[in-house]
């Protein structure tokens, strides 16, 4: 995989707070399963919030806290371990087999593995959605859209950030040009009208923490029946 | 739910948590004893690991809102987790500290919005990036970021802190502090890109 576009650092470290709403973690946990690149930078993130764990003044636990944890483990003992070790790969083995190639988990845990498996809601002709049910913030979406070769996306900004990762296919806006695995992580500062520029479909997941905002009129007259 | 909802604290916003200058090299290292656990579940070495983390890991879910009483709930299984977890643990890959933060955090987002907390995964996709660490990077990186986080500016400090202390988005910190969308992004990469230049060069 080539990945060309990546994510915002501001974006890596709100994930690794874990202070995203669950369909931007969504669609950032998504981006980083695909991304090496990603996953090294988000590391980086995360050590910022161990040595912040690190830096707290210690709250008062006490020894009964320990006793009971203790009591629990010994009525696990290694058998715990042992089973835990044996399900772990029949579980992952399970995941695979269910679980189309190229679908990252934590999106495949919504669709049943699989992008085929998607019921598809028509907004315009050759431009579908399916609502996941993640929870948004401020009106936002966290949705799946699909667009066929030589459609366009509406033109449109944003009040508030928007992540698009693509999945199969490919898009060209003002950015730049987007294929599998790359994510367009925008805010309120761009205004942008993606094309389909290949000749399959292209799928994307996304998500918003504000509802777009259409340029054109059509756009506007959409927006209500849709939700977006 | 017991916890407040985010955002009803505004006195918060403000209010800097006191980040001790500790001397990590008094400390012994809690990457190395979580190791130990790895290949041995040892319930002395339990203890001591137990002991440093368990109170942190309950402040910083009382931090996040949670009440006293869910605080320690969830500590609890969250430091359940760890015993469980520990043969998954890789000191190459993640600082004890920071292994444990992501579980409490993982924990703390899984009962405030009663979903499960999209996390990666890492089997499908084998490519590693090209710079491997030596074993004990994540431990030199921990103790230069504890210096380098005193040094930010308050303004970028304030964003990291409500980002992971109150686990607020972007766009909350906008409104909250009346700054444009735009300035909470700038301000957060300018302080997680100073953090991580001081981690190259040593600072
Ligand atoms: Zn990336």
């Amino acid at each position: 995989m080539n990945i060309k576009h990546h994510l915002d650092e501001a974006t890596l470290v709100s994930y690794a707070a874990g202070a995203m709403s669950q369909a931007m973690a969504l669609v950032t946990a998504c981006h980083i399963s695909m991304c090496p690149t990603c996953r090294e930078r988000l590391a980086h993130s995360e050590a910022m919030g161990g040595i912040l764990l690190e830096s707290l003044s210690p709250a008062d636990v006490s020894e009964d806290a320990l006793q009971t944890l203790l009591d629990c483990i010994d009525e696990e003992p290694d058998l715990g371990a042992e089973l835990l070790d044996c399900t772990h790969p029949n579980e992952t083995e399970s995941r695979t087999h269910t679980y189309d190639k190229g679908i990252p988990h934590a999106l495949g845990d919504y669709i049943g593995g699989s992008l085929d498996n998607v019921e598809w809601k028509r907004i315009v002709p050759g431009v579908y959605f399916h609502d996941l049910p993640c929870k948004s913030e401020r009106g936002g979406v966290s949705r799946l859209l699909r667009i066929a070769p030589g459609k366009a996306m509406l033109p449109h900004s944003h009040d508030g950030n928007e992540l698009t990762l693509i999945l199969q296919g490919s898009f060209s806006d003002e950015i730049g040009r987007f294929t599998v695995g790359d994510i367009a992580d925008l805010d309120n500062e761009v205004e942008h009208q993606p094309l389909v520029d290949s000749d399959v479909d292209c799928i994307c997941l996304i998500a918003t923490d504000a509802p777009l905002k259409f340029s054109t009129l059509l756009g506007k007259i959409v927006q209500p029946m849709t939700g977006f | 739910m017991e916890n407040k909802p985010p955002g009803e604290d505004v006195e918060n916003v403000v209010a800097m948590p006191t980040v001790t200058d500790h001397k990590t090299s008094a400390d012994p290292d809690w990457s190395a004893l979580l190791t130990r656990l790895t290949e041995h579940k040892d319930k002395a070495v339990y203890v001591r690991l137990f002991r440093h983390f368990a109170p942190r890991v309950k402040a910083y879910l009382i931090r996040l809102g949670l009440v006293e009483s869910v605080a320690e709930e969830l500590m609890q299984e969250t430091m359940l987790t760890v015993w469980r977890k520990a043969h998954l643990y890789n000191s190459q890959k993640a600082a004890a500290s920071t292994w444990i933060f992501t579980l409490a955090r993982n924990k703390s987002i899984d009962l405030m919005r009663k979903q499960k907390y999209p996390e990666c995964d890492l089997e499908q996709w084998e490519e590693e990036p090209d710079d491997q660490h030596d074993p004990c990077e994540q431990r030199i990186i921990a103790e230069r970021m504890n210096q380098a986080i005193n040094t930010l500016p308050e303004n970028q400090a304030q964003v990291i802190y409500m980002s992971f202390f109150e686990g607020r988005s972007h766009s909350d910190i906008s409104s909250r502090l009346g700054i444009p969308l735009g300035s909470v992004k700038s301000r957060i990469r300018l302080a997680s890109e100073k953090l991580k230049w001081m981690w190259r060069e040593g600072v």
